[in-house]
């Protein structure tokens, strides 16, 4: 008889996979569940990939990734936020930002370690502190607007809280900080001697918002692991090709972890986000250009047809209530596939405080986005009348 | 350019609610936008895209490219020849282009005699014409902008984290 580990069999299927295996049987869908660009790899970094193959770099790189990346990367954050890495010893060349947050975990974690994890949240960070040992003490930012209260916080911090992981802009509410708030985030971690996970995959994606990454708060270099990428900014999920930046003790850590599960990220990748480092930034700020018109677009509409949403700030989702419909969000969802061939994502796969909210990411062309607003518009309108009784 | 023409440009229709929402401005700003691009002849107009294979009983017609050779006038250039070509109505789009050749006419027609007719009789008399080059159209691929084969295949996974 097979036996897996209990650590893994204890793990929750992930809710996202359910909703995927329901859309795969059914045509013209508009799916609104996409979390990643629907726009290709800008064309001259897939050329940067391209040629690298050409020219046969097909081997492996250093463990901590290519100097001339390292380096990129090292003069992209100190011209871009004043941040200083030293490309030697402060930067790991990671496969995705995913593998960074696993390896920066089991890095730090001691076995009952404790991780404030601040929910909704990326679907991977609970799974990922459990398989690393640590212990999950859950912040549900659901009654602050899906921020992090700083009052919360410091209730949740014990003599055995290790880590704290921050994500923004957030995947799945869309909810950023500015300075002012991440300042007293930064307050508590230095007075409890906490180390941050800070996830700004979504850096690059935010409207109307200035992006602070955590190390540029007072101090808070040294007690922090900046986890970025270029899934998101440059659309490369399929590159596989994220880095970490962090004081050299912890990205050593992580390297010894790196070295043998990854031994070094995809080499082609690489190539690629040389060029993206140093040649992306018009890309990059041509499409945010079009997600912020969508963005303004889904929160207008969605309000309009009586699902609360607050606007969101960065990334490329909206986390609407769909409190008012009188659905649980699960059975919105499933209706809305069923009814109108449109697929969002039920709050709860990301985690406690999402209840009654359900996941639209507008990662897709405007015109295909008009087309599953209508839908949704219609649905909300058809169901709204059993529901009218008690709403008024 | 103005992302208020871009959207026009890609959907004529789209709402004025809709713009305003996306674009972060007033209805009222969006309709006197719109007015001014009208009035300045930046908007020349809004027509319907229609791909007439995809009608139950395709009609017949015909589209020719002409690649048409000038010897441009001293004081008019090429526009005064220009003018006498695409001012009759089948011509639909009338280009100067640099290369081996100064026109290109598009016409459409409902045989491909009309079109033969159309060239030896209006054009290639023309006093200033060297010569003509005609190509027929066989299959529209895309037109304004607008695919008109199947839509491209959206390779991501339908639902990700
Ligand atoms: C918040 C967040 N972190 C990490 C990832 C994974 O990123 P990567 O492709 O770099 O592994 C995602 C992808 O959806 C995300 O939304």
């Amino acid at each position: 008889m097979i036996e897996i580990s209990d650590t893994v069999a204890s793990l929750k299927p992930s809710g996202i996979r359910e909703f995927f295996d329901l859309v795969m049987g059914m045509d013209d869908v508009i799916s609104l569940g996409v979390g990643e660009p629907d726009f290709a790899t800008p064309w001259h970094i897939r050329e940067a990939a391209i040629q690298s193959i050409e020219d046969g770099f097909t081997n492996y790189t250093s463990n901590k990734g290519m100097t001339e990346l390292r380096n990129a990367l090292s003069e992209h954050l100190d011209s871009e936020h004043n941040l200083n890495y030293d490309p030697e010893d402060e930067i790991l060349i990671t496969t995705g930002v995913s593998e960074g947050m696993d390896i920066a975990m089991r890095a730090l974690l001691n076995p009952g370690d404790e991780v404030i994890i601040p929910t909704p949240c990326y679907v991977s960070y609970l799974p990922t502190a459990k398989m690393a040992g640590g212990k999950v003490k859950i912040l549900n930012t659901a009654k602050n607007d899906f921020k992090i209260d700083h009052n919360q916080l410091e209730e949740l911090i014990s003599p055995r809280t290790k880590l704290l992981v921050l994500n923004y802009p957030s995947n799945p509410t869309g909810v950023t900080y500015g300075k002012q708030e991440l300042d007293k985030i930064a307050e508590l971690v230095r007075k409890h001697e906490l180390i941050v996970i800070s996830d700004e995959i979504y850096g690059h994606l935010t409207y109307n918002h200035e992006h602070y990454p955590f190390p540029t708060l007072e101090s808070m270099r040294e007690q922090t692991i900046f986890l970025n990428g270029y899934s998101k900014s440059c659309a490369m999920t399929g590159m596989r090709i994220a880095y970490a930046a962090a004081p050299p003790k912890i990205i050593a850590a992580m390297n010894k972890i790196h070295q043998y599960t990854m031994l070094c990220a995809p080499t082609t990748s690489q190539f690629a986000a040389v060029e993206a480092t140093r040649h992306g930034a018009d890309a990059i700020k041509e499409m945010k250009g079009e997600y912020e018109r969508r963005r303004n677009l889904v929160h207008n509409r969605l309000n309009e047809m009586g699902l609360d949403c607050p606007l969101p700030e960065g990334a490329f989702y909206a986390f609407p209530s769909v409190k008012k419909t009188g659905f649980e969000p699960e059975d919105f969802c499933r209706k809305l596939l069923a009814e109108h061939s449109v697929a969002a994502v039920p709050g709860d796969a990301f985690g406690p405080g999402g209840e009654t909210h359900i996941r639209i990411s507008y990662a897709t062309g405007f015109q295909k986005l008009r087309e599953a607003l209508s839908r949704m518009e219609e649905f909300v309108n058809e169901h709204s009348a059993h529901t009218a009784g008690s709403t008024g | 350019m103005d992302k208020l023409l871009e959207l026009l440009e890609e959907n004529g229709r789209l709402p004025v609610k809709e713009l305003a929402a996306a674009l972060e401005m007033s209805e009222e700003e969006i309709r006197e936008k719109i007015q001014d691009y009208e009035k300045n002849g930046v908007i020349k107009g809004y027509r319907a895209v229609i791909n007439r294979r995809n009608l139950p009983e395709p009609p017949d017609s015909v589209t020719g490219l002409i690649e048409v050779d000038i010897a441009p006038q001293p004081d008019t250039g090429f526009d005064e020849i220009a003018r006498e070509i695409y001012d009759h109505p089948e011509v639909k789009a009338c280009y100067l282009c640099s290369g081996d050749y100064d026109l290109l006419v598009r016409i459409e027609a409902e045989n491909l005699n009309e079109i033969a007719e159309f060239v030896s009789r209006e054009l290639a008399p023309l006093k200033n014409v060297h010569k003509t080059e005609s190509h027929f159209m066989l299959k529209t691929y895309k037109e304004a902008g607008v695919n008109f084969e199947a839509p491209s295949q959206d390779r991501r996974l339908s639902i990700s984290p």
